[in-house]
């Protein structure tokens, strides 16, 4: 079934069970989004593609919130600008966007600072380089839950990670923080294909950041000699 | 790990591996209560029992306040540190307690077995500051701690309908004198009873007032192999004390509710979520349902009890289910609603502890009778938590429409013969008063009319001297410990919100705090996931209004 609404001041039509982001992609207009994935189960945790509806007493995340017929939607009113910019201020206060270029593109077009929250409190954690495929650095992680989400029903069933702490001091961790090798990871790679900001990276683009040569981590990688030809 | 004995675990744990993932808040209480705390060894042995995934279960332990993976004390002391408490120096007892003992907070004092630790609110701002000791025979020797603790109820009002058998000691099934009107209802349809829930205008009493009829009638109508009822008695909002109270003196007005419920929209299986902060009330429960099974009213339903542990978020409908199923107690994206996809995916009524005790009484008095108590929008008695700066903080119970003059009035006023500075509304989640509303009427839409959440019934009271940037303070880092971290908004605005007020509190704010406040606050607000990011400001934006002053720069 076909309904029509307006978004922007413009009326676009929908099918019914489209969500409201889809709608706005397919008519040209730019949402933001963060934790949204096509790949994962969509759980609007990161709000920046937050939109406000008409007759709705809070902004609603466009990723999950369907398509209704004759709903008035404003994709950047006053309020929709001031959380996007707010947000992307608090995670810049937060965590390292250094291997993060899409948020940093973000943080220019909604005139975010990168010192709005003077003296915040910073996630910051040690670069953990615990096996031979991948290293975690949770100081760039932005808790968009991707990874554990294609670790477990989302794609994997491996369940090798989940989180610790709560609130500002949740962290993506295994087991006890055990190494990777010791927990139930098959060393599949989705959560590091699924990450947005390079707090997974494969083991190889690590070591060539480190400066290390190609040749030299190949030896590495492999944990054995090449054999003679 | 290898001197934990896990004999012990198997035998403890053995009745909820049948419930597999549902059993794993259950079952880790239960190893809690032999080791103390929840080593890697035990966590270990639960997963693999209940099949649930390791990183999941660590998840779960590390959510929870409560659970401990570090050891700690069989005897824990946890001192209240939040607003009301904060008033009669929670803080000085937290030290004074450390001092005694010769320990940090948070540290385990190995010989005495025994932990110290400030804690949230724990429903006793009636009787400030209070601390909750928990475990052990040695903490009765040593600490002096009565075994059979039962804090006082205090209890007034101009009305004694909920609380008509409150004030004194547990009330037995006997002197309750039977389920008279869950007879009542079953002699009615389910369609019926709904109809008289929706006539009554009964609204939730646990924050959100949402109408309880529209829920009975959408679970009623919901299809679903199975229902469920679940009485959330997660009372977590700081300043709430009511549940306490209805459920240490008359369990069976809300079990009989609940039961109400059950019959009502065809569930056959209860829960009663109920935080780990009132453990003294679990035992009273416990007896009470034996009562209620004895007497043959739970045939075809019954009831469990779930013991929550350390997390206001759980109070959240939604969050309290995730808990039930055995896991973090994140919120879910509303829609789908309770009413549908509830509890396991299933249609699901939840009503709060006084919601539920308002459900016989409409059913005893019918829909009309009961109309006539209150206003024509706001029907039905109500109870306030009256604490703070007042000569006789308890519950009170009065019809909607009392002015909260009057309320004060009944409490004694203003302690010491002080003048009132300002009151806390319904809540940490709530806002402030201040005497200019002492005539405003306590209904849902006066209290609206002036911006004022009536909330879970906090009435909070602050004398002339009280330093407001003390008690703001308080309230961030309350939020920022209760956030779950699901949300950005909530996740870090609770954060940078408590280290603004930290810098107020402090007399130091920094230039642009005020605006930086204002705009973590809406964000919060207006971009949150669930009611908890979307009232974490509310309290706050509010004070900026009445005293912006104290926020900003002194030159």
């Amino acid at each position: 079934m076909t309904i029509t609404f307006m978004m922007d001041g413009k009326e676009v039509t929908a099918q019914d069970g489209q969500t409201l982001l889809d709608v706005a992609r397919e008519n040209g207009i730019n949402i933001p989004t963060i934790c949204f994935h096509e790949a994962t189960t969509a759980n609007a945790l990161c709000r920046i593609c937050v939109v406000e509806v008409e007759g709705m007493r809070v902004l609603q995340p466009s990723c999950v919130v369907k398509a209704g017929a004759n709903m008035k939607v404003q994709t950047r009113s006053e309020k929709v600008l001031r959380a996007r910019k707010t947000i992307l201020e608090m995670l810049a206060s937060t965590m390292d966007l250094s291997d993060a270029p899409d948020i940093l593109t973000m943080m220019d077009e909604y005139g975010a600072s990168h010192e709005r929250f003077p003296d915040a409190e910073r996630r910051e954690s040690e670069v953990k380089d615990d096996n031979p495929m991948y290293v975690r650095d949770y100081s760039k992680c932005l808790l968009c839950w991707r990874c554990v989400q294609v670790c477990a029903d989302d794609a994997q069933y491996t369940f090798a990670i989940n989180f610790e702490g709560r609130g500002f001091e949740t962290q993506i961790a295994t087991f006890f923080d055990k190494p990777i090798p010791e927990t139930t990871c098959v060393m599949c790679g989705q959560c590091v294909g699924v990450c947005p900001t390079g707090a997974l990276k494969p083991k190889r683009e690590f070591l060539l950041e480190q400066g290390m040569s190609p040749n030299e981590i190949s030896v590495l990688n492999t944990g054995r000699k090449k054999r003679k030809s | 790990m290898s001197d934990i004995d896990l004999s012990q675990l198997q035998p403890a744990i053995k009745k909820f591996i049948p419930l597999g993932r549902t059993g794993l808040l259950p079952a880790l209480h239960a190893a809690q209560n032999i080791y103390g705390w929840l080593p890697e060894s035990v966590a270990a042995e639960i997963s693999k029992a209940l099949r649930v995934p390791l990183a999941d279960v660590h998840g779960v332990i590390e959510f929870y306040s409560m659970y401990y993976n570090k050891p700690t004390g069989r005897n824990v002391i946890r001192v209240c540190t939040d607003p009301a408490c904060g008033l009669r120096d929670g803080d000085g007892l937290l030290k004074k307690l450390c001092g005694q003992f010769d320990v940090e907070p948070h540290q385990t004092h190995p010989e005495l077995d025994l932990t110290i630790e400030p804690s949230p609110c724990l429903g006793m701002c009636d009787q400030v500051p209070a601390m909750l000791v928990t475990k052990g025979d040695r903490a009765i020797e040593d600490f002096g701690v009565d075994k059979n603790f039962r804090p006082k109820s205090l209890v007034g009002g101009t009305l004694r309908l909920l609380t008509k058998n409150c004030g004194g000691e547990t009330t037995s099934l006997e002197t309750y004198g039977g389920y008279t009107a869950l007879e009542k209802a079953k002699a009615m349809s389910r369609e019926q009873v709904v109809e008289e829930i929706k006539a009554s205008g009964l609204v939730g009493r646990g924050g959100a007032a949402f109408p309880t009829g529209i829920k009975w009638e959408g679970a009623l109508k919901a299809e679903g192999d199975a229902k469920y009822v679940i009485c959330n008695a997660d009372e977590s909002e700081p300043g709430t004390f009511k549940d306490r109270v209805l459920m240490l003196d008359d369990p069976h007005l809300m079990i009989e509710g609940l039961c109400i419920a059950a019959y009502a929209i065809g569930a056959s299986k209860g829960y009663i979520y109920i935080r780990g902060e009132y453990p003294y009330i679990v035992p009273v429960l416990e007896n009470a349902l034996s009562e209620a099974r004895a007497a043959g009213y739970l045939e075809n339903f019954d009831i469990e009890i779930r013991v929550g542990a350390g997390a206001y978020i759980c109070g959240e409908e939604t969050a309290l289910f995730e808990s039930i199923e055995g896991k973090r107690g994140f919120p879910r994206v509303k829609p789908p609603f309770p009413t549908t996809h509830g509890v396991f995916g299933k249609p699901t009524v939840i009503n709060n502890v006084e919601t539920l005790c308002n459900v016989p009484l409409i059913l005893d008095k019918g829909a009309v009778e009961y109309r006539k108590i209150g206003t024509e929008k706001s029907p039905g008695p109500k109870l306030f938590c009256l604490s703070g700066d007042v000569v006789k903080p308890g519950v009170y119970e009065v019809a909607f429409g009392a002015t909260l003059r009057e309320v004060l009035e009944m409490a004694g006023g203003v302690m010491d013969g002080k003048k009132l500075k300002s009151v806390l509304f319904g809540g940490a989640a709530g806002a402030f008063a201040t005497a200019e509303h002492l005539d405003v009427k306590m209904t849902f839409e006066d209290l609206r009319a002036f911006g004022l959440p009536l909330g879970s019934g906090v009435v909070m009271v602050f004398d002339e001297t009280r330093d407001m940037r003390d008690v703001l303070k308080r309230l961030g880092h309350f939020f920022a410990h209760e956030s779950c971290g699901k949300c950005y908004p909530c996740q870090m605005g609770t954060r940078r919100q408590m280290e603004i007020l930290d810098r107020v509190a402090e007399g130091n704010p920094q230039e642009g705090d005020f605006v930086r406040l204002q705009d973590v606050g809406w964000t919060m607000t207006d971009a949150s996931l669930c009611g908890l990011g979307q009232t974490a400001a509310s309290a706050v934006l509010s004070a900026m209004k009445l005293w912006p002053d104290l926020f900003e720069v002194k030159s």
